[in-house]
């Protein structure tokens, strides 16, 4: 196992190292430049920009030293937009406010999925089962730009329970409307896809065997049933995980949170490479991390799978 | 305006204006809670004058720091750190006077020094300032070479003569000299404090304006706040206590956020301002700003279409767009049709007798027919035509619209969306047929406009060249009327139609009725925090 980790991690260096060539790349392809504008720099204040930046560099150059810097020193450059900050500052400010409304959406997403989707299954064909669809199945087609602006005219406006946005340190009332946001959708395709493997899994054999010998249909559904019918769940739930900590655009945009989902899109229009790059890397590794993290957990829930 | 007249034609003045700081109304009673809360579309990107490129970034600005000269609520200049200042007999050298009871946030006193380090700073290549070339645009003597590295920075035309008097050289006579002494970029920095902290000289807790507040907090995305500073030299007349700037990317929410009472200022939404001025009359304004919307025409020598070199082809496509359907209909926040290329408000200006801004919309259609047959296009040989516009509701709904009115008179015109770069780096490399286009002005005089078709101004991106109009361009800097000179440029733009003209901006808001002070009829949108106060109900 240990090696098969080891093993994993090693993969992941050149997997990064090509993201982040393409990611340049792709980057410097795209028309126009950071200090691309409507009013047009004049040509000698945008070479003094540029040399700022090091973008008057070949494109070579550019790619090494930003590798070293990351290496070398961890530093992943300035914001070529925000030019108070650098690309650190603006991930140590964004990323624990996405980590953190991401965590508590994946923590609800999971639980009312899961749970929805094995009420559904076990009494399957009922007003129960058709009652669970239809809640996911609206979550689903219910996309968190509409549904953001109707949390904010029913809690903020109408009902003026809750603050329109902000962060403020993620205090509880902030939290709310951002988690309900990113977390449905999430919550629905978990519920949907752990009704179908449960259903899967109820009709196969050695859960008839353990009806059979007459166990309580708690026991079948909590012992024998959760643990396979969840594998399907799982490997939906790594790449979800990676996504939601990384933050919503959506939700960054309508609840001003502060949080990365915004400055990734943000860093792309705005031709904000180093930003950009970093946050690219930061998604990156996450997802290779939970990519590993899954299939760990693959084996500890199925002991056929062996690494 | 009078003020502006004194400052433009006197040879030799001494200004010593009463300050406007929050001069509460008679018979206003003061409420008890004085924080506002004010909308910001993005994020500030950088709360350095020196450094900072945006309108909203300029608002915070105009909070923490104070250049020489603020503006009033109708946009005439007022002292700030400058009591007065005397201009030499060849117009040149302006010698002002800055009061000695100014103070920076950490005690020290504002002094001429500071405004010598700052303005040296802009216009340093070591600083890449985004804005450096506005030291050009002011002329100050010696900038142009500075920024092009040719000249030590040292050699830039001012000096301080003393603490409490700061001099400044300007190449040739600029009548709106002093108008551009409002901007942003120009106001004072503590090299004491930048060279402490660095980078991070803008950090709350680090950073030390001259201005009525000071940065207590800035949340990138998210928040600034900024609290009174009791060593701004009229604290006394100063009435906001706390003045916070939300960051909401979305001005529907931001809407709903005013209208759930926590926001005292946001913008209206395209098209919502005639139901909510019905709803709530004592809080949507509409008030003009000093932007132009054209749809520009590629006239240069190798990329242009070959069809828009000839005028007539420019004017009937021009005369064919309905601009009040684009206002009343799509725009609905009081938008002007514009039949020219400088702001009607614009100070100064001169509106000329434009023809075609007289005719109906048949007449300009049965012209445009005409003037398209006559370039020999016709239902036979319809002229094809591409339009590139940047990603924007209403550039959309404007693009389709204008689709409509040219088919009308049976041209076939392309929209074609794109990403914001990408329009404007196309626009740059004159790889466009029609562009959308917007200019806002940097300072409310008409050259901020009219200087932008010269042959030599870099941002004439599509490239129309005119001699007469150069050369009216050129004597206009030095004239000491140029509003007639301005007048003649608007009719040659008029008679070669580079562009076609769509409309002028309105900015269009909701301000909470009890808020007082606001700057709505200063036409650069130039607000002061420390001018504002709330009355109670």
């Amino acid at each position: 196992m240990l090696v098969y980790i080891a093993k994993r991690l090693a993969v992941a260096v050149p997997t990064l190292m090509l993201l982040i060539i393409i990611s340049f790349l792709l980057m410097h392809a795209a028309p126009g430049g950071p200090f691309t504008q409507e009013r047009q720099l004049p040509a000698q204040v945008l070479a003094n920009l540029e040399a700022k930046y090091g973008l008057d560099q070949p494109l070579w150059k550019q790619l090494a030293s930003y590798v070293w810097g990351i290496i070398a020193h961890f530093d992943f450059g300035p914001s070529f937009i925000y030019k108070d900050r650098t690309v650190n500052e603006i991930v140590a400010q964004g990323f624990p406010v996405t980590l953190y409304y991401g965590f508590l959406s994946f923590l609800v997403a999971v639980f009312v999925g899961v749970s929805l989707g094995i009420a559904a299954a076990i009494r399957h064909n009922t007003w129960l089962d058709y009652l669970a669809v239809g809640v996911s199945i609206g979550a689903q087609v219910l996309p968190n730009f509409v549904m953001a602006p109707i949390l904010l005219l029913t809690f903020t406006y109408w009902l003026r329970w809750l603050p329109g946005g902000g962060w403020e340190g993620g205090q509880w009332q902030y939290v709310i409307m951002p988690v309900i946001a990113l977390s449905t959708s999430f919550m629905a395709s978990i519920a949907r896809i752990t009704r179908a493997s449960m259903l899967e899994v109820l009709t196969s054999n050695h859960i008839r065997t353990a009806r059979a010998k007459g166990l309580p249909e708690r026991k079948v559904i909590m012992r024998h049933a959760l643990k396979p019918a969840l594998l399907p769940v799982l490997s939906y739930l790594g790449p979800a995980f990676v996504t939601m900590i990384t933050g919503s655009v959506v939700v960054d945009f309508f609840f001003s949170t502060g949080g990365i989902g915004k400055s990734f899109v943000d860093s792309a229009l705005n031709r904000d490479y180093a930003v950009m790059l970093g946050i690219t890397i930061l998604v990156g590794s996450l997802t290779i991390l939970f990519n590993l993290v899954v299939d760990i957990l693959y084996a500890w829930i199925d002991p056929k799978i062996r690494y | 305006m009078m003020n502006k007249l004194l400052l433009t034609t006197a040879l030799t003045v001494c200004l010593a204006l009463p300050s406007v700081a929050a001069t509460v109304a008679e018979g206003d009673k003061l409420a008890e809670n004085q924080e506002y809360t004010y909308w910001l579309l993005d994020a500030i990107k950088s709360m350095d004058p020196q450094i900072n490129t945006d309108v909203e970034g300029s608002g915070v600005l105009r909070a923490l720091f104070e250049g020489l000269y603020d503006e009033d609520q109708v946009g005439n200049l007022v002292p700030g750190v400058a009591t007065g200042y005397e201009l030499s007999d060849d117009k040149t050298t302006y010698t002002f006077h800055l009061r000695d009871n100014a103070k920076w946030s950490n005690g020290d006193p504002v002094t001429a020094n500071d405004f010598v380090y700052a303005w040296k700073r802009l216009a340093d290549p070591k600083t890449a300032s985004e804005y450096a070339w506005y030291m050009e645009l002011m002329q100050v003597v010696n900038a142009a070479k500075i920024i092009a590295g040719e000249m030590p920075v040292d050699d830039l035309g001012i000096k301080a003569v003393d603490d409490h008097t700061f001099e400044v050289k300007i190449e040739a006579p600029l009548p709106y000299f002093p108008q551009m002494l409002t901007h942003a970029s120009t106001f004072p920095v503590n090299q004491k404090v930048i060279e402490q902290f660095g980078d991070k000289w803008t950090e709350a807790g680090n950073l030390v304006g001259n201005g009525a507040y000071v940065l207590k907090e800035h949340i990138l995305g998210e928040k600034v706040v900024m609290e009174r500073n009791p060593l701004y030299w009229d604290d006394e007349h100063t009435v906001i206590t706390k003045a916070t700037a939300l960051t909401i990317n979305d001005n529907s929410a931001a809407l709903t956020r005013y209208l759930a009472g926590e926001l005292d200022r946001v913008d209206i939404p395209a098209g919502q301002y005639p139901s909510l001025k019905e709803q709530y009359p004592d809080q949507a304004v509409s008030v003009p700003q000093s932007c132009s919307y054209i749809y520009m025409f590629n006239l240069d020598e190798a990329k242009g279409p070959a069809a828009l070199k000839d005028v007539r082809v420019r004017k009937a496509l021009s005369y064919a767009i309905d601009r009040d359907i684009i206002v009343d209909k799509i725009l609905q926040g009081g938008q002007a049709p514009s039949y020219n290329w400088t702001h009607a408000a614009t100070a100064g200006f001169e509106m000329p007798d434009i023809d075609y801004s007289h005719w109906t919309q048949e007449e300009r259609n049965t012209k445009a027919k005409e003037l398209l047959a006559e370039a020999g296009y016709g239902p036979d040989n319809p002229l094809k035509l591409t339009l590139n516009y940047n990603t924007s509701e209403n550039h959309k709904k404007i693009a389709i619209a204008v689709q409509q009115f040219w088919k009308g008179v049976g041209v076939e015109m392309t929209p074609n969306n794109m990403e914001w770069k990408v329009h404007t780096d196309k626009m740059q490399n004159q790889d466009f047929e029609v562009a959308r286009y917007a200019w806002c002005g940097d300072y409310n005089e008409a050259s901020t406009y009219l200087d932008l078709f010269t042959s030599y101004s870099g941002h004439n991106n599509g490239k129309f060249f005119n001699d007469r109009y150069d050369a009216i361009m050129k004597e206009s800097k030095t004239s000491a009327n140029p509003a007639p000179l301005y007048k003649e440029a608007e009719q040659i733009l008029a008679e070669n139609m580079p562009f076609a003209p769509i409309y002028q901006y309105t900015k269009v808001e909701m301000i909470k009725p009890d808020m007082r002070g606001m700057s709505t009829h200063n036409l650069m949108q130039n607000w002061y925090i420390k001018d504002m106060y709330r009355v109670a109900n």
